[in-house]
């Protein structure tokens, strides 16, 4: 999967879980935190979404990767080379 | 059994909590099935249909209401984690509610001003003390334990000094959400604090149903089992494990780990490990419920308030009747009619006044059939005329009643003592000592209709999802 892609797919799971949230503003390198009050058990979701969806693991001490999409399309693009988009 | 493979997760009861976790694990795709003995879901919180009219258990508010668009708080945070949408719930905010002490009374809302003012007009020399006390609220953090168990009356007597304020203010706060006696610990005051005074009140128009019937649509869309009528009897341990579960007909169920909303000394007891149990574990407090169905609307009669909560002195007693059957002294007034509903539900069609009032299991159960239904009449009586010294009077207007005692809910959800908040003794991390398995619900530490779903979640999220 192609970065652009692997953003749209964290576009797609933010959607999921935050549906009355307006993402159109979202801003790439800004932490989602400051962006849209993501509270820790949000990130967890963040990262059992990707489990679901696509078997992508993230370990515990690699959370911090997730600040930002930026970060996040960064760290992911290694991992899922091989994922197909759905 | 009737398939060998078993559930990634068991949960025992489809009240608020066990659906709310239901639909975590099952939105990440676990085997999990839930039971639940009655034959309907809802559990505390239920629904049930008299004479024609729909009623609901125990829906007086929603509390931590917030608006569309707030992206802190339980209640956003629950929409988020079930991957609902704000108006899925359709909540119309209170009116406004008051509580009413003798020669003083604390009108509030959903917007912290209108009691800032009320403690200014009432109070004027607490002013500072009350602006201190919201301080210290906002600073609390809900997961430090110590902090939690810390006496609430203390940490009130430190901060206000006019000892009429400080009752003022629990009244409200113990009777939504505190099942010990007396005293509040200081974390379930911080908690009942923001989701009635800093969030507030609303309530579907459609009642709980509504709520319910998302909960249950989504979890069985998502794969989920959800199996009516069927009573877990026993856990059956071997090697500190859970193994299996048995249910009252004597089928079988098995599951990687269980998580129980049937309270802590109840789900204790369901082991087959277990010996003793510590009856201090059982909760106390539960009441009576009077439903009267009005010929008109309550602010036909001049009554506006949302919620009242009553007491007749000085001093607010929270605590099991003495000697008889109900204490009368203090009570809460819920008038379903008073909240805003939008423009196309209109005003429900009755009109509808619940009085909530403290009841002492023991002596209820304790009846005979024939002077059961003889106090029911009884105690509808006294409840509903202590309660309008506070509230108009609304006697004449009455054309149907309705009353459920503490033997009514035990008989519909099993909790010890009818307890309505459970266990005075909160197991704030859902542990056992079983290692697989787990406790949600009230006697985790959360009550209330959004408190218990958080439960349900957190519960799912830390000990059923990881790894
Ligand atoms: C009169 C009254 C008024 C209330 N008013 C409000 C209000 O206005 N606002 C508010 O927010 N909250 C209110 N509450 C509190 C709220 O209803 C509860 O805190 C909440 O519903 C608790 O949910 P729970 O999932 O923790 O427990 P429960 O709803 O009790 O769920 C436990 C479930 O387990 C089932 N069960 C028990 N034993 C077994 C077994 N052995 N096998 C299978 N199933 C079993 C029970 O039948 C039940 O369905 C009120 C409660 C009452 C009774």
């Amino acid at each position: 999967m192609a970065p652009e892609q692997i953003k749209n797919v964290i576009l797609d799971i933010l959607t999921d879980i935050a549906p009355d949230e307006d993402l159109t503003d979202l801003k790439d390198e800004v932490n989602f935190r400051d962006q849209l009050e993501l509270d820790s058990m949000d990130f967890l979701d963040i990262v059992m979404e990707l489990r679901k969806r696509y078997k992508v693991n993230v370990p515990e001490q690699d959370y911090p990767e997730l600040a930002s999409m930026f970060s996040t399309v960064n760290y992911l693009t290694p991992k899922m080379v091989d994922c197909v988009a759905s | 059994m009737s398939d060998n493979q078993p559930y990634d997760t068991i949960i025992i009861g489809a009240g608020m909590s066990g659906l709310a976790a239901g639909i975590r694990l099952a939105h990440y795709d676990q085997r999990v099935c839930i039971l639940e003995r009655h034959y309907t879901i809802g559990g505390l919180n239920s629904f049930y249909r008299v004479n024609g009219r729909n009623y609901d258990v125990g829906l007086h508010a929603v509390t931590n209401f917030t608006q569309k668009g707030t992206k802190k708080g339980p209640l956003a945070r629950i929409l988020r984690q079930l991957r609902f949408k704000y108006d899925d719930f359709a909540l119309a905010p209170q009116k406004g509610s008051r509580i009413a002490f003798p020669d003083h009374e604390l009108r509030f809302s959903n917007e912290l001003d209108l009691l800032r003012s009320e403690v200014k007009k009432v109070f004027p020399g607490q002013v500072d003390n009350f602006e201190a006390l919201v301080a210290k609220i906002a600073d609390y953090d809900d997961l430090d334990q110590a902090a939690f168990e810390i006496s609430g009356r203390q940490v009130l007597s430190d901060t206000i000094s006019d000892p009429l304020l400080i009752e003022m203010i629990l009244c409200p706060l113990m009777w939504y959400g505190n099942a010990a006696e007396h005293d509040m610990a200081w974390g379930q005051f911080c908690i009942m604090f923001r989701s009635i005074f800093l969030e507030g009140f609303a309530r579907p128009y459609k009642g709980v149903r509504l709520i319910l019937k998302h909960l249950v649509k989504r979890f069985r869309g998502l794969g989920g089992e959800l199996k009516l009528r069927k009573g877990v009897k026993t856990i059956h341990v071997e090697n500190e494990q859970a193994v299996c579960v048995e249910l009252d007909n004597g089928e079988q169920l098995t599951g990687k780990r269980i998580l129980s909303s049937a309270g802590r000394l109840e789900t204790m007891r369901m082991c087959s490990d277990t010996s003793e149990l510590d009856p201090r574990l059982a909760g106390q407090l539960t009441f009576i419920e009077s439903i009267s169905v009005l010929d008109r609307e309550p602010s036909s009669i001049g009554n506006d308030d949302t919620i009242v909560f009553y007491n007749d002195s000085e001093k607010f007693h929270w605590e099991r009747p003495a000697d008889e059957l109900c204490d009368t002294r203090t009570g809460v007034v819920c008038s379903p009619n008073n909240y805003v509903y939008a423009d196309e539900e209109g005003q429900l069609a009755d009109g509808v006044v619940r009085i909530t009032t403290i009841a002492d299991y023991d002596r209820w159960a304790g009846l005979s059939e024939e002077e059961y239904q003889r106090e029911k009449l009884r105690w509808y009586d006294r409840s509903v005329a202590a309660s309008v010294k506070y509230t108009p009077d609304f006697r004449p207007y009455v054309i149907d009643t309705d009353l459920f005692t503490p033997t009514t809910i035990n008989r519909f959800t099993w909790h010890d003592n009818g307890a309505v908040y459970g266990s005075p003794d909160k197991v704030l991390d859902g542990r056992t000592h079983l290692n697989n398995l787990f406790l949600c619900g009230t006697d985790q530490g959360f009550v209330g209709i959004i408190g218990a779903m958080m439960s349900g979640i957190s519960m799912a999220n830390m000990h059923c999802l990881r790894g």
